[in-house]
């Protein structure tokens, strides 16, 4: 289990690298980590890029968007659709498999995600 | 304490339905069958089928262990011949002597012999069981000439039985002047007539025969008129007599003209011997049909396990195949002027004779008569029995609505809940639809869960409706909404974001939607403002489907294939060499594609740019491969080389994709152009298809391969190239604007009210008014056409999304991997 000590703050791109309302490819090290602008809801998501479903390097390149009363944001990989929370990691497709999220924060134009220290 | 007894005398499918029904719904009797033939219960109905390759197994009710399975007693070959009414017991045949607390008389009907000198001869038959049809056959084999006394029902039923059996010259002789005088009118009896006739039955009628001559065996009928034919073998089939004669020696009240009397709760003069099916005689009438005994039988039931349910009288309405020839007849199917009015219509041509009775007011279906042609027998029958009010133009009912395809399942759905659909098992239509809903959604799977259409079977087109129609209307629910953001149809949301003139995603969702979107209505609202404004999609690049996204098709491993445009698959060998340099020079796989252009495979999405930086220099462009948007227009080589070409179909294909190219629509669109009927373009297999004629172009639309292929169908012939061309604006731009998200141009057309013949009003007739509006919207689209490619390659802007890591611009995927395959290389993942 990771922890707030556990972690720290790397910083992966510009704000304005990712497009608005989608995400793209970050390589940290040997990980490629997906980030996503929600812009329309003023938020930022990271996850893993690897689709576990046909285990594809894709997620990053994959429609975003809510489902849902409560709105919960997601991605769904181009390859087949299988959708994913970009919340939790779940897959809400239902089907057994789930992702790995980061956290992000933003700062003077800066996207930062929190990975292992 | 022991169970009471109930004793079933006979084992007809009436009998046996009482048994079924009784046990799936009560265990507190004992029960006890008696049958006279050999063999446990078969289905008489479809008795003729024996001599057209049936077994008596296959015939049969039931598996033969489901007797004992249910605890049933079942004596074979035991008729029983006394009923002690004062000890309540009966005695067989066999010498058994039993006790019942009720006995139910099933005992069914004989065929009725007529007094006539000589019917005691060897070749003449009766037709009831399978002992009478294996006598038949056993006979028949000697036999060249055979007549069928009795222009009915079951005679007509024997006549295609001798027919069946090889007898090459079949007669029917009928008594009354017509042929099936309890069900059809002269008119209609005519028809008949003539339809039997030229499948090679010789009918006569008013002939009253004499008698049979012959030595021991038959060989000539003889008849009152003083003529005669000669045969070789008799079916008589004059009729049927109730079998009350072990009910009349048992003092119980029969009819004068035979049948046991009962009363509305089946119960004869003793209240504890009832009786049931054929041998029953309610109000003076003999029900001679299986659906009225299967109601009996349900209401003896009921008495026994304290139901309240009771007989009063039966529809007699009925439908079958005599001999290949559709009859059926239904409610009131003699009722005449003045008291009603009637619709007939007569096709002597095809052997048609179709009458409805209507009331005075021209509100309701009194009954009718079909000959020839009984497809609308069930709606019909339903119409008088639910009292459906009729349209304004009853002859619909009849005729169809003329020229139109029929809305399948449209009509069946307008029944009330409680329309009998399958009289034989009594099963409603909310029945039906309620295991259709409870995802029973086959003819087999229903047959099972609701016993529907497993008795005579003629419900079960009605059966099939119900089960297309309410899928649709289930399915229709959920596809016409575009998904949980948006409460409109792509059809509405398109008219709502041309009318509001919005631009963007964001702008629709803003305006008509709610949450964040998704997957499914972000792609679809792409695809509305393409279809409308044509701009460059990938400015908003996020709301599209991957493929649309990066201009190329993703493919295993998360490389792209690259396509670029060879309109009509003409190409010239320098632009095929520059193919192959870029190719070689980026690594990519080559092949051919279905659409008579080539594929560039295993693309880094880091290269696509580069790689149509050089095909554009070259001067290919974007195939559009990517897109729900026109692929290509094949093409067959034409007038041009091949001798047998009409027209120049290549430069015809070549002017229809450029003409289309790069317009995006609900799901892909691809075409072809055949220069002569062998079709060597597979057009029909096309959204649209064009055909050269001797006198033009036919040009075909609707058509696809994939999983479900269909054949494109004709909208119009030998049209000049304008004419098509026009014709091809208004068709397109009809299914962008109207078709559901990813729908393709066949699907579309078989959910459209009227099919093609609305879909040619529309697009030929103008019926809509809207033709002019659809060529200028066409127009529009072709004029803003640009190819998506070179834009993203001038664009340094647009050219940086298509990195893989936007940290490391450069730097390529390392988990794609190749491996080699025959000379070319494939994705390794």
């Amino acid at each position: 289990m990771e922890t707030l000590a556990d972690m720290k703050w790397v910083m992966a791109c510009y704000c304005d690298d990712i497009p608005e309302n989608g995400g793209a490819c970050v390589k940290h090290g040997d990980e490629q980590i997906a980030i996503y602008n929600f812009s329309r809801r003023g938020e930022w998501f990271a996850t893993q890029n690897l689709c576990p479903h046909k285990q594809q390097m894709v997620l990053s390149r994959g429609m975003i968007g809510s489902t849902g009363e409560a709105c919960e944001p997601k991605v769904a990989c181009p390859f087949h659709k299988k959708t994913f929370s970009l919340l939790t990691g779940e897959c809400l497709s239902g089907e057994e498999f789930q992702i790995k999220t980061y956290p992000v924060k933003i700062q003077d134009g800066r996207v930062y995600i929190g990975v292992a220290a | 304490m022991s169970k009471p007894t109930i004793i079933v005398v006979g084992n007809g499918m009436v009998g046996y339905k009482f048994c079924e029904k009784l046990v799936s719904r009560s265990t507190s009797y004992k029960i006890v069958v008696f049958g006279e033939e050999p063999r446990r219960a078969y289905d008489r109905v479809h008795l003729s089928e024996y001599f057209a390759g049936k077994s008596a197994d296959d015939l049969s009710l039931s598996a033969e262990s489901w007797y004992d399975d249910n605890n049933i007693t079942l004596h074979l070959d035991d008729p029983i011949q006394e009923i002690n009414r004062t000890a309540q017991t009966v005695h067989s045949l066999k010498g058994l002597n039993l006790k019942y607390d009720y006995l139910v008389l099933a005992t069914g009907s004989s065929a009725f012999v007529p007094d006539i000198p000589g019917v005691e001869k060897d070749g003449v038959f009766v037709y009831r069981t399978i002992e009478d049809l294996d006598l038949i056959k056993a006979y028949a084999t000697d036999a060249r000439r055979g007549a069928v006394m009795g222009g009915g029902l079951l005679g007509l039923e024997a006549a295609k039985a001798l027919i069946d059996l090889g007898i090459s010259e079949t007669h029917v002789i009928e008594f009354a002047p017509r042929l099936m005088p309890r069900q059809i009118d002269s008119a209609g009896s005519a028809m008949l007539q003539s339809k039997l006739r030229q499948l090679g039955l010789n009918i006569h009628l008013n002939k009253s025969t004499s008698h049979l001559a012959g030595d021991h065996k038959i060989s000539a009928l003889k008849f009152n008129d003083d003529t005669s034919l000669a045969i070789d073998m008799l079916v008589i089939s004059a009729g049927i007599r109730p079998r009350d004669e072990l009910a009349k020696l048992a003092g119980l009240q029969t009819g004068s003209r035979g049948g046991i009397i009962v009363n509305e709760k089946m119960q004869s003069s003793d209240p504890s011997i009832f009786a049931i099916g054929e041998c029953a005689l309610y109000e003076n009438m003999i029900y001679g049909l299986v659906a009225p005994g299967y109601e009996m039988a349900d209401v003896v039931v009921s008495q026994l396990i304290g139901g309240e349910k009771s007989f009063h009288g039966f529809d007699m309405s009925t439908k079958l195949k005599l001999i290949g020839v559709d009859v059926a007849s239904f409610g009131d199917a003699f009722i005449s002027e003045p008291d009603c009015r009637t619709i007939i219509f007569e096709d002597t041509h095809k052997g048609v004779y179709k009458r409805i009775n209507i009331s005075n007011d021209g509100k309701y279906l009194l009954g009718g008569i079909l000959i020839g042609e009984a497809d609308a027998y069930n709606m019909l029958l339903q119409t008088v029995n639910n009292k459906i009010v009729l349209p304004p133009n009853p002859e619909d009912l009849i005729l169809g609505s003329r020229g139109e395809a029929a809305n399948e399942g449209a009509g069946v759905l307008s029944l009330p809940d409680d329309a009998l659909i399958c009289s034989c098992e009594a099963v409603t239509k909310a029945a039906i639809c309620d295991a259709v809903n409870d995802g029973c959604t086959t003819v087999d799977g229903i047959k099972k869960c609701t016993k529907a259409g497993t008795g005579c079977g003629g419900c079960v087109p009605l059966v099939k409706d119900l089960i297309a129609g309410t899928m649709k209307a289930n399915g229709q629910y959920i596809k016409n909404v575009v998904c949980e953001h948006f409460d409109y149809s792509r059809q509405e949301l398109y008219d709502l974001v041309k009318i509001n003139k919005l631009k963007s995603y964001d702008l629709v969702l803003d305006h008509f939607g709610n949450g964040d979107g998704c997957e499914v209505c972000k792609p679809a609202v792409a695809s509305i403002l393409s279809s409308l404004w044509n701009d460059v999609i990938v400015k908003q690049d996020t709301i599209q489907d991957s493929n649309d996204r990066f201009l190329a098709n993703i493919q295993k491993g998360g490389t792209y294939s690259v396509v670029p445009r060879v309109p009509g698959g003409e190409i010239t060998a320098d632009k095929l060499i520059v193919l192959g340099q870029v190719a070689k020079k980026y690594g990519l796989y080559t092949k051919i594609t279905g659409g008579q252009r080539i594929d560039l495979f295993g693309a880094h999405l880091n290269d696509l740019p580069l790689i149509w930086e050089e095909l554009i220099d070259a001067g290919f462009e974007s195939g559009h491969a990517y897109g729900k948007a026109l692929r290509t227009v094949k093409s067959c080589v034409g007038s041009t080389w091949c001798r047998f070409g009409l027209h120049d179909s290549v430069s015809f294909a070549i002017e229809i994709e450029e003409r289309y190219k790069g317009i995006r629509a609900p799901h892909k669109i691809k075409g072809g152009v055949s220069g002569c009927i062998r079709e060597c373009a597979e057009a029909q297999s096309k959204d649209f298809g064009v055909i050269a004629t001797e006198k033009g172009w036919n040009l075909y639309v609707c058509g696809n391969g994939g999983s479900k292929p269909q054949h494109a169908q004709l909208l119009a012939s030998d049209i000049d190239k304008e004419t098509l061309v026009k014709y091809l604006d208004r068709f397109l731009m009809f299914y962008i604007k109207t078709a559901d998200p990813l729908t393709r141009t066949a699907t579309w057309l078989n959910k459209m009210e009227g099919g093609l013949s609305y879909l040619k009003n529309v697009v030929i007739n103008d019926s809509l008014g809207i033709g002019a509006q659809l060529e200028e919207e066409m127009q529009s689209l072709i004029d803003s056409y640009h190819c998506e490619w070179t834009e993203v390659v001038n664009s340094p802007e647009l050219r940086k999304r298509f990195a893989h890591f936007i940290n490391a611009p450069e730097e390529k995927d390392p988990t794609v991997k190749f491996e080699p395959m025959r000379e070319q290389l494939k994705a390794k993942w």
